[in-house]
């Protein structure tokens, strides 16, 4: 069954050997297009994420916008994000972006998470936090550019959007793109995703005017599996905050994965130290000393 | 330090002399009342509840078999804050109680360049300037002190999280953390070595408060003539006589 092929493993957080199973089956990226010249702000897909994933409901609160709340929350992984963009002539533009979890080539939130398995990244790009091995650190919340992974002070661990890998490891669509109305949303390979997403760029640039239109597809962090269709590409930031220049901070390549276990090993030299000093050279006693005592 | 430190340090000794007891004997000096002990004890349970929970978090895949004691990774998590809290709490107490004895003299740089002699064990005594403590007690006390202070900023970073500190506070703060952390793993096992068996009659002073005339002119001369009225070396050579007519 090809469905199952989905779900391979490809990276696990903090994991010291290979990914188990790596290299097994030979898998396609899996990619979520999100158009947001065509996304109307009709928010099923936000419900459409609650139902699927079993959350419960949260009260919302209104900030006079087409928003339904400030921000996600770690049970709710999904919110469309409203702009009201006042352009250079005065005119007014609506801009509705679908925030969900971005499911980068090299996800920060992995790179930063100190516990072995937590976070996994699967052949087809689904990111995916494991709650089971999750140590409530936040650490993954520093890591990720775009402000993702959310922390339930009551079970203590962390929560993000999981690209439905239940729903896609079964051969299925994610949730929300199975309740778009408009066409707005699409998944499909990462290539073929990204095809149409250049081809509708290219049709808003030609035929509708939007000159900078283009495609998000951040390089930084090794491209996402959740890619946008914005009016405005060189602008990112109108929409919600999208960072232009996504940045993992170095201070997780380097200090996890060299640092670490070398200086880690070194403060145990201390004990090392020790032992030879006591072999070597033996303890200080009190003076003066009691001579030893001579066997007879 | 300023005086008002001054009488809450004396009153504190005071007031945990009377709950507590110093058990000093013939031939022996009061070294650490029970104030200074029951500091060093408390410090030293939450330093190592704060490093058994802290591993869990540094390097789950090698210490998660640490976990279970604290509940789990998550509540070791929780927990690690309340700890380190702690530690820097009853180590700042001991910090102001200490801040007299612990300044640097004259002698302590005199003390740090034969450091050789004594890690090489060349040289029996300590120098006759050597006082409560010596330059090594104090390298080692300040890098705490030290320590705590980074802990207590890059902690609060941390605990707070990205969300209100910004990720690069949170990024750079855990280095430092782990930084510090690891600069008093290795000294722990120094400190516990040489107050256990690298120099044997030390950890009666933590335990009863006493350690013997002898360690007292053998490690911290200047200490012993001060509290004694006597000379260490002339002490030690009538030591000396005596024993040699002993054996003979």
């Amino acid at each position: 069954m090809s469905d199952r092929k989905t779900l391979q493993t490809e990276m696990i957080s903090a994991h010291p050997g290979p990914s188990p199973g790596a290299g097994m089956q030979r898998d396609y990226p899996v990619c979520k297009l999100i158009d947001t010249t065509i996304c109307i702000g009709c928010k099923a897909c936000e419900v459409a994420c609650v139902e699927w994933n079993g959350m419960p409901f949260s009260s919302t609160t209104f900030d006079n916008t087409y928003q339904t709340m400030p921000e996600t929350r770690w049970n709710y992984w999904n919110l469309i994000k409203f702009n009201e963009h006042v352009r250079a002539d005065g005119t007014v533009e609506w801009l509705m972006r679908k925030d969900q979890c971005m499911h980068c080539a090299d996800p920060g939130c992995l790179r930063a998470c100190p516990a072995d398995g937590a976070i996994v990244k699967y052949a087809n790009g689904i990111v995916d936090f494991q709650e089971e091995n999750c140590i409530g650190c936040e650490f993954c919340v520093s890591g990720c550019p775009f402000d993702i992974p959310r922390f339930n002070p009551a079970t203590k661990k962390v929560y993000k959007c999981t690209l439905c890998s239940d729903r896609v490891g079964q051969g299925l669509e994610p949730a929300c793109i199975k309740a778009c109305p408009t066409g707005c949303l699409k998944f499909g390979s990462k290539e073929d995703m990204k095809a149409i997403a250049e081809e509708r760029s290219h049709q808003l640039r030609e035929h509708f005017g939007f000159e900078n239109a283009g495609v998000y597809d951040p390089q930084s962090v090794g491209g996402t599996h959740v890619i946008y269709v914005l009016h405005d590409a060189t602008q990112p930031e109108l929409y919600g905050g999208l960072p232009k220049n996504p940045q993992i901070p170095w201070s997780y390549t380097l200090w996890k994965w060299f640092f670490k276990p070398v200086l880690g090993t070194f403060s145990l030299l201390g004990l090392v130290g020790v032992v030879l000093h006591y072999v070597t050279v033996g303890p200080r006693r009190p003076q003066p000393d009691q001579p030893e005592r001579k066997e007879v | 330090m300023a005086t008002a430190v001054e009488r809450f340090d004396h009153k504190a000794r005071q007031a945990f002399d009377r709950i507590g007891h110093n058990d000093v004997r013939a031939g022996e000096l009061l070294r650490h009342p029970v104030y200074t002990r029951v500091l060093h004890w408390m410090y030293g349970l939450f330093f190592f509840l704060a490093l058994f929970s802290g591993f869990g978090i540094y390097m789950p895949w090698l210490f998660r078999w640490f976990t279970p004691v604290f509940g789990g990774g998550p509540l070791s998590r929780a927990m690690h804050p309340w700890f380190g809290l702690a530690f820097c709490f009853f180590f700042g107490l001991q910090t102001l109680n200490w801040w007299k004895d612990m300044r640097w003299t004259k002698a302590d740089t005199g003390w740090m360049k034969g450091i050789r002699n004594v890690i090489a064990g060349k040289e029996k005594l300590d120098p006759p300037d050597t006082g409560f403590f010596n330059a090594g007690q104090k390298v080692q006390f300040w890098e705490i002190v030290g320590g705590c202070i980074a802990y207590l900023f890059t902690g609060v970073i941390l605990w707070a999280g990205a969300r209100t500190f910004g990720r690069m506070a949170v990024a750079v703060s855990y280095v430092i953390h782990d930084i510090s952390a690891l600069i008093m793993l290795g000294g722990i096992f120094v400190h516990i070595y040489l107050s256990t068996v690298g120099e044997p009659g030390t950890v009666g002073a933590m335990i009863r408060g006493a350690v013997s005339e002898a360690w007292a002119w053998t490690f911290h001369p200047a200490w012993y003539k001060q509290v004694t009225g006597r000379d260490p070396r002339a002490a030690y050579e009538e030591a000396r006589r005596k024993l040699d007519g002993r054996k003979s």
